[in-house]
């Protein structure tokens, strides 16, 4: 009984046949009551009939003729016996003609009703006239229904004399039935009853079953699967929601859950390796550092007192500019290590192509590699670090080159600028609620940028709804299925603040629209509907389209496989093994977001690949 | 009490004795010393015109050291070198009173360019106990509320935000006679505790002049040769204007120019 929906099954049934079974008992103990009181009933009737047939001849004392009637009513089926006794119990008449002449006690059960009392009763209920009896265990149920026969005025005036003016009661007639059919009817009844109670509770027990396995089993399973998926380790396990009730909804919340810790991990393991690379950085210049002072001084030394041999002085030059060349990479490394802040300053794109080019242009002629420049010279300034934005060119030419290999290649680089919209270009990097709280969620990522994070309450429920951080592009993440519908309320996760758009609705949808600041660049609105996303920053959007300048850096290499691809930009993805540092495209990638640019990629398996670098323009 | 010349305090045998070997070719008396505790027995029994320590060393390290020279009240000039060359360990080192700082690795000639210009430091500061002045009477005195780093370069905000930047006095008298110096061209970056010029010697050595802040050079004094720079360090012999990373901070560090004690 550790299932959920086979206790809950258990408790319906258990619960159903009580109530059944109740209602049984006692439409079965109604049914027999009523069936009784129609025989007491018949019963009596009869025994009317009976007393009023042969009063008549009592008057006349024509006793043939009554032990007639008596014994002919007597033969009618259902009828057990009809006897009359006098005052004294002794049987005068009866339809078993052995019994005439006999006495009965007073403690038989026809007479005990007036006779157990000291005086006889002279007057009973009909209630208490009747009584059923069983007259040997193994015999039918039978009932017996006696009825006074009263001293009238005749009897005492008629020409017999037999009776006296003061006596009351003259004699009994006990009429008795049989109960035989009765009782089968009434056993047939309860069967029925019973019948009819099991069926009614199989059938409860099975939609009952069949909807709690619909509704609890499946979910419940679905969800304790998800959650020893994800206790063994697989964060990326997804229930696929088949509807839209609190245990699916609580599914969505669960695989909302799961996304935000494989995120928080992916975030944590990606800083952890960061902070390890500088702790590792720091420690390595310290310790090559060390033999190599011994080396640059001691060769340094020598240079300059071996004047009188110069091929020894230019052997050894050679010593110390390679030396120095060391110290250079070490220092880059600590810097790397470091990333200082970007120093923003006005500069031609174009300028910083040509002396990255300049810089790589060793490589290249290493790898027999061919490099072509198709260059805008009429590109837009842009303000940017001319030193990082280098460093990201350098990168992307060594890159290249590698992926041609020693076989030699061509790599294009391009410059131009374009005009884009705002949508999908600009990223909303703060918002608040009106209390000033921030809505940016650092631990939720969308296309690995935060997402603004909102509350939504619905008709009761309540869930947060993650707004793609970048403007106009409508991958929104829910936690509420139905959110956006036009009832939605939207408010800040932190301080309950609502963050509705005053009754507004959304102008493709109709659906409810949300709305919050974004510090210093005004209201930006939206709506939460899945399928709409629909979104307006009037700040933004009054710009228009803008200027951005696009390099893009083309080589015929070996390309990446698709694989790959989502790895690319991740700190130690690298797959060149003891050439690189496993850095240069997170480094690259990092340095163009602090840019506001943007960086992808587009390649196939052995068609080269194609790096797309963004950044915006001096307006 | 021996009369020795340079004291080398470093763990790293191997950077000790190329140290040694380079001072002594220059007829210097040098020892080395591979520990804080080694180098502070030596000081004990010698007497030493220069002291060269690393910074990082197990047990008391380059800093230790240098506390617990002037608890000696040894006025003995100390050049500080490192293989963990940060920005930190820099400005540290010439706040805690070292004169100049190296990052490690080095050339012969880098290692004697701060030798001798920690020498000539000496020689200067016992000439002037000799004649029993103070050896700040020898130098141009600092204007008031000029920030140093330590007697190196120095630098004060400018009205519009940016700040001047130049070379301090002592270090040119103890470089000089100035050939010539090396400036940046504008546009160029400065880190503060790293090179931002070099002053070449008249001995053919190149001295390197550690930037006061951080920041990108904005302008550069066309008119900053050595002989006006060392007529007027502080005023007409300026040699960069900076546009600082961080002004605030970086400032604060700084030693304020209150008082012209050396």
């Amino acid at each position: 009984m550790k299932k959920i929906g086979l206790r809950l099954t258990f408790a319906v049934i258990v619960t159903a046949l009580i109530t059944k079974g109740v209602f049984a008992f006692f439409s079965i103990r109604a049914e027999r009551d009523s069936l009784l009181a129609e025989v007491e009933r018949h019963a009596d009737q009869l025994s009317e009939t009976v007393k009023l047939d042969t009063e008549y001849d009592m008057m006349l004392n024509h006793r043939d003729r009554i032990r007639e009637s008596i014994t002919r009513i007597g033969t009618q089926p259902g009828i057990q016996r009809i006897r009359v006794m006098n005052k004294g119990g002794s049987i005068i008449y009866s339809s078993e003609a052995s019994e005439v002449g006999k006495t009965v006690d007073k403690k038989a059960e026809s007479c005990y009703k007036c006779h157990s009392a000291a005086n006889p009763l002279e007057r009973l209920e009909k209630k208490e006239r009747s009584r059923v009896f069983r007259p040997r265990p193994e015999s039918p149920r039978l009932l017996g229904i006696i009825n006074p026969i009263y001293n009238a005025p005749s009897c005492a005036t008629a020409a017999c004399h037999e009776h006296p003016r003061s006596q009351v009661v003259l004699g009994v007639l006990d009429v008795t039935l049989s109960l035989a059919e009765i009782d089968r009817a009434i056993r047939r009844g309860q069967v029925r009853i019973i019948i009819f109670a099991g069926v009614a509770v199989l059938a409860l027990s099975l939609i009952v079953g069949v909807l709690v396995r619909r509704w609890v089993d499946v979910p419940v399973k679905a969800l304790l699967k998800a959650t020893q998926e994800v206790a063994g380790g697989n964060l990326g396990y997804v229930i696929g929601s088949r509807g839209d009730d609190e245990l699916w909804t609580l599914a969505a919340s669960f695989n909302v859950m799961t996304q935000k810790l494989a995120e928080a991990r992916m975030q944590l393991f990606q800083s952890d390796k960061l902070a390890s690379l500088g702790r590792l950085a720091a420690g390595v210049a310290h310790e090559i550092n060390n033999p190599l002072t011994a080396v640059l001084t001691y060769s340094s030394f020598l240079a300059k007192r071996s004047q009188g041999s110069p091929e020894t002085t230019e052997d050894l030059n050679v010593i110390v500019r390679e030396t120095i060349r060391c110290r250079e990479i070490v220092k880059s490394l600590l810097d790397f290590a470091r990333q200082s802040v970007p120093r923003k300053a006005e500069t031609g794109v174009n300028e910083i192509i040509d002396r990255a080019v300049a810089v790589a242009v060793n490589q290249l002629n290493l790898n027999h590699v061919q490099l072509v420049k198709e260059l805008d010279r009429a590109l837009p300034k842009a303000v940017l670090d001319a030193n990082q934005l280098q460093q990201v060119f350098i990168n992307l030419i060594v890159n290249a080159a590698d992926a041609i290999g020693p076989g030699g290649g061509v790599i294009t680089l391009s410059s131009r600028s374009l005009t884009l919209s705002a949508a999908g270009t600009v990223q909303i990097k703060k918002a608040v609620c009106p209390k000033r709280h921030s809505l940016i969620d650092e631990q939720v990522r969308i296309g690995g940028k935060p997402a603004v994070c909102l509350k939504a309450v619905q008709e009761g429920r309540e869930a947060l709804v993650y707004v793609d951080p970048m403007y106009g592009v409508r991958t929104h993440r829910h936690g509420l299925p139905g959110a956006g519908a036009a009832k939605t309320q939207f408010s800040c996760p932190q301080c309950q603040s609502p963050l509705d758009a005053q009754g507004r609705a959304c102008p493709d949808c109709g659906g409810a629209v949300y709305s919050f600041e974004v510090p210093g660049k005004g209201m930006l609105d939206g709506c939460a509907n899945r399928d709409c996303g629909w979104q307006r920053w009037a700040e933004v959007d009054s710009v228009g389209p803008r200027l951005f300048i696009e390099v893009k850096v083309r080589d015929t290499g070996c390309g990446i496989p698709k694989e790959r691809i989502p790895l690319l930009f991740e700190p130690f993805s690298s797959t060149k093994g003891q050439q690189g540092t496993g850095l240069g495209l997170a480094v690259t990638w990092g340095i163009v977001d602090n840019h506001d640019g943007t960086i992808t990629v587009e390649s196939s398996e052995g068609a080269g690949a194609t790096f797309t670098v963004r950044l915006p323009a001096k307006p | 009490m021996k009369k020795r010349d340079v004291l080398v305090v470093d763990d790293e045998a191997a950077v000790a004795d190329a140290a040694r070997k380079v001072c002594s070719a220059e007829g210097l008396v040098t020892d080395t010393a591979q520990s804080a505790a080694a180098g502070l027995a030596l000081l004990d029994r010698n007497s030493y015109r220069l002291i060269v320590s690393d910074i990082m060393m197990a047990g008391t390290d380059g800093f230790g050291l240098l506390i617990q020279v002037s608890a000696r009240g040894l006025l003995t000039p100390v050049v500080m070198v490192t293989g963990f060359a940060t920005v930190q360990n820099a400005v540290r080192s010439m706040l805690s009173g070292a004169i100049d700082f190296i990052p490690k690795p080095f050339t012969a000639d880098e290692l004697l360019a701060v030798v001798r210009r920690g020498l000539k430091y000496e020689t200067l500061r016992c000439e002037a106990a000799a004649k029993g002045a103070s050896a700040s009477a020898m130098f141009v005195p600092y204007p008031r509320l000029y920030r140093r780093l330590g007697h190196v370069s120095w630098a004060v905000p400018e009205r519009d935000g940016s700040v001047r930047v130049g070379v301090c006095d002592p270090f040119l008298k103890t470089a000089g006679p100035v050939q010539g110096i090396d400036l940046l061209a504008a546009g160029s970056d400065v880190v503060q505790g790293s090179r931002c010029a070099a002053v070449l010697g008249s001995d053919g050595l190149t001295y390197s002049l550690l930037s006061p802040l951080s920041g990108r050079v904005l302008d550069v004094n066309a008119g900053a040769v050595p002989a006006l720079v060392g007529k007027d360090p502080y005023e007409q012999g300026w040699l960069y204007k900076v546009l600082p990373t961080e002004p605030g901070p970086e400032l604060e560090q700084l030693t304020i120019c209150k008082f012209d004690i050396l």
